[in-house]
């Protein structure tokens, strides 16, 4: 890390709680389009309740289709946060300071937007309650032998658990917007920083806290990505029953989160002018990660490949050959593996790219939309092979209803984050100050190398 | 105005080594580290201005969180089974491999729940009564807090002011911000 701006706490309280304290009008702008699109998404979910799952192209044999594919990927998204912040605070990476709430914050919206979706593709919400654990008059219980029963007890462990972890690290930063606002605002903060005022114990325990909940998040964060892999890989449709799913699934997962990750920094880079605090190194550095996980993502995306290619079962064969030959698919394949990996991993070879704030956003934005095509790849023509009964050779072609819901996930996400950025500060105020306070020049020959100063 | 018995009586610093020679002159003249308290913005390490290390007991609460939530996901599991004990197949009727799973997010569960129960607890938060406070110190500035004994608030005052603090702040002069929860005033 090269960067290294001398930051005075006066400037840092002003840039990065601006945005909390001062109303531009552009927010109101950029929060009607998100209104606007959300608005369509909620016109297609009217249509579903109204006309039922009918309004979908989902038909025999492939029942599933966008709205799981957007549960995956959006699961998949919410991997990063946790995964970025908490290895990066477990192993003290100093680049961490600038990226973890935003990569925390992208985690809970992600994963509120994911749980969405099951919900829609049951085609009645409103008897949601049916699949909870409520009804002791007639002893009837959700199966717990179902994979589509851990799905939510993971979930549920994992929202709740970043959601806490979240508001813990938020805490000294809603003591600083306390201090620094007036009339409902400061009652709002005063009340959520529960008066935290920076005595030495609650820094100790702040400091731990960051440590102990990363270590007891991370096999939360891994058992997640498993377990949604369990939904395919526990049922015995060819394609699906694989064992190789869960740790695929995960560093799929991994893949597409961290380049959400890198969107996400540049648009808060561009939005909040906070071109101090997040600079081209943090980019370099998650370039260099994102090279490590999209390869490691690619070997496995490989040997699912020659897994099923190599038993020579024909349905496997089969499958393979519609992935790859046939009509959309083989379209589909070949841009998911050009976003995904070809276009993308050979750029952030060369350190300009990665320290190329335009060249970051667009290939990050190249491998999610990749990603978005993997998980539909997994899942869909698993199930639109043509079976041997000729009355379920239906096909699946996705709906305007479907696109609106896909756009309206986006929307709503991004919604999310850009409220919280609105009311709590995006970028961990206390944290960027640390890192000013431990940060050093030390001198090697005539040399100034910046280093940092570890209790 | 009324007058306002002095609770507690804070001295308002720029540099750090001074809050830490000032800390040390609090120790020197018998005050215990449990009756002072060193405010700043960012977290120093531990034991920076010679306020001692902080004990507590946050280890304990994954721990108990984890068993609370393998005892839930452990009822959740067999106790539904049980209670519509449907063979299939079969097999016995507590299954045992999908249990775990459901239990292993419940362990993870209580024990996380615990321990943010455990950090604002063992933080002594929240707040409810007032305390001394002042909001430049999230902007570097540092505040060392004497609370106790109240009848050396005085003494620690003088101390405080030897010691080069920029202000004195405490509730009798009216000045300062003190929080809690729900409301601040100046």
């Amino acid at each position: 890390m090269q960067d290294r701006r001398d930051l005075t706490d006066a400037k840092i309280n002003r840039d990065l709680l601006n945005f909390a304290l001062v109303t531009p009008r552009w927010f109101w702008v950029v929060l009607l389009f998100l209104f606007a699109i959300l608005g369509i998404a909620v016109y297609a979910y009217a249509m579903f309740i109204n006309y039922g799952q009918g309004v979908t192209g989902l038909n025999r044999p492939a029942m599933w289709g966008f709205n799981i594919t957007n549960f995956v990927f959006w699961v998949g998204i919410s991997h990063a946060g946790v995964m970025i912040s908490a290895i990066l605070r477990l192993t003290q990476a100093e680049w961490r300071r600038p990226v973890t709430r935003a990569a925390e914050v992208l985690t809970v919206f992600a994963l509120a937007t994911a749980a969405l979706f099951p919900v829609f593709d049951t085609g009645r919400a409103w008897r949601i309650y049916w699949s909870f654990p409520y009804d002791f008059a007639r002893g009837i219980w959700p199966n717990p032998r179902s994979a589509l029963v851990w799905d939510p007890s993971a979930i549920f462990t994992y929202l709740s658990s970043s959601a806490m972890f979240v508001y813990i690290a938020l805490l000294p930063d809603l003591a600083l917007a306390r201090d620094r606002s007036a009339g409902w605002k400061r009652t709002l903060y005063s009340m959520l920083s529960l008066g935290f005022r920076g005595t030495s114990r609650q820094w100790r325990l702040q400091t731990i806290a960051g440590i102990l909940l990363s270590a007891l998040i991370l096999p939360v964060f891994v058992s997640v990505h498993s377990i949604v892999s369990f939904d395919f890989s526990m049922a015995l449709v060819p394609a699906w029953h694989s064992t190789i799913f869960p740790p695929y699934f995960v560093i799929g997962a991994v893949h597409s989160g961290v380049s959400a990750v890198v969107t996400l920094m540049v648009i808060l880079r561009f939005a909040f002018k906070l071109e101090d605090y997040i600079t081209p190194d943090h980019f370099d550095a998650l370039g260099r990660l994102l090279i490590v996980v999209s390869t490691t993502w690619f070997y496995f995306f490989i040997v699912d490949t020659i897994y099923a290619l190599y038993t020579r079962e024909s349905v496997e064969v089969e499958i393979i050959n519609l992935r790859t030959f046939i009509w959309p698919f083989n379209l589909i394949s070949v841009i998911f593996l050009l976003t995904a990996y070809f276009i993308p991993v050979p750029l952030w070879l060369f350190k300009r790219v990665r320290r190329s704030v335009t060249w970051m956003l667009w290939t990050s934005l190249l491998v999610n939309v990749g990603m978005w095509l993997e998980r539909f790849m997994i899942i869909t023509p698993g199930l639109a092979l043509k079976q041997p009964l000729t009355y379920s050779w239906g096909e699946y072609i996705p709906q305007p209803a479907e696109f609106a819901l896909v756009l309206g996930s986006f929307a709503l996400v991004a919604t999310g984050v850009f409220l919280f950025a609105k009311f709590f500060p995006i970028i961990p105020v206390f944290d960027i100050k640390e890192g000013q306070v431990l940060k050093a020049e030390v001198k090697i020959g005539r040399r100034e190398v910046p280093a940092v100063i570890r209790d | 105005m009324a007058t306002v018995t002095k609770t507690g009586v804070m001295g308002l610093f720029r540099e750090t080594d001074v809050a830490a020679d000032a800390v040390d002159r609090l120790n020197r003249s018998g005050f215990d580290h449990s009756d002072y308290e060193v405010l700043t913005g960012i977290p120093y390490p531990e034991d920076s201005f010679g306020e001692g290390r902080v004990s507590h007991r946050l280890y304990a609460f994954p721990f108990i969180g984890a068993v609370c939530g393998f005892a839930i996901g452990l009822l959740l599991t067999a106790g539904t089974q049980l209670s519509w004990p449907m063979v299939t197949g079969g097999k016995p009727i507590l299954s045992v491999p999908p249990m775990i799973i459901i239990m292993y997010e419940g362990i993870m569960l209580g024990a996380i729940l615990f321990t943010v129960i455990g950090i604002i607890f063992e933080s002594r938060l929240p707040i409810f009564n007032r305390k001394l406070y002042d909001s430049r110190i999230s902007e570097g500035w540092i505040g060392v807090v004497v609370n106790n004994p109240v009848e050396r608030l005085d003494e620690a005052e003088q101390l405080l002011r030897q010691s080069g603090a920029e202000e004195i702040v405490s509730d009798s002069t009216g000045s300062g911000r003190r929080t809690g929860v729900g409301w601040i005033d100046e």
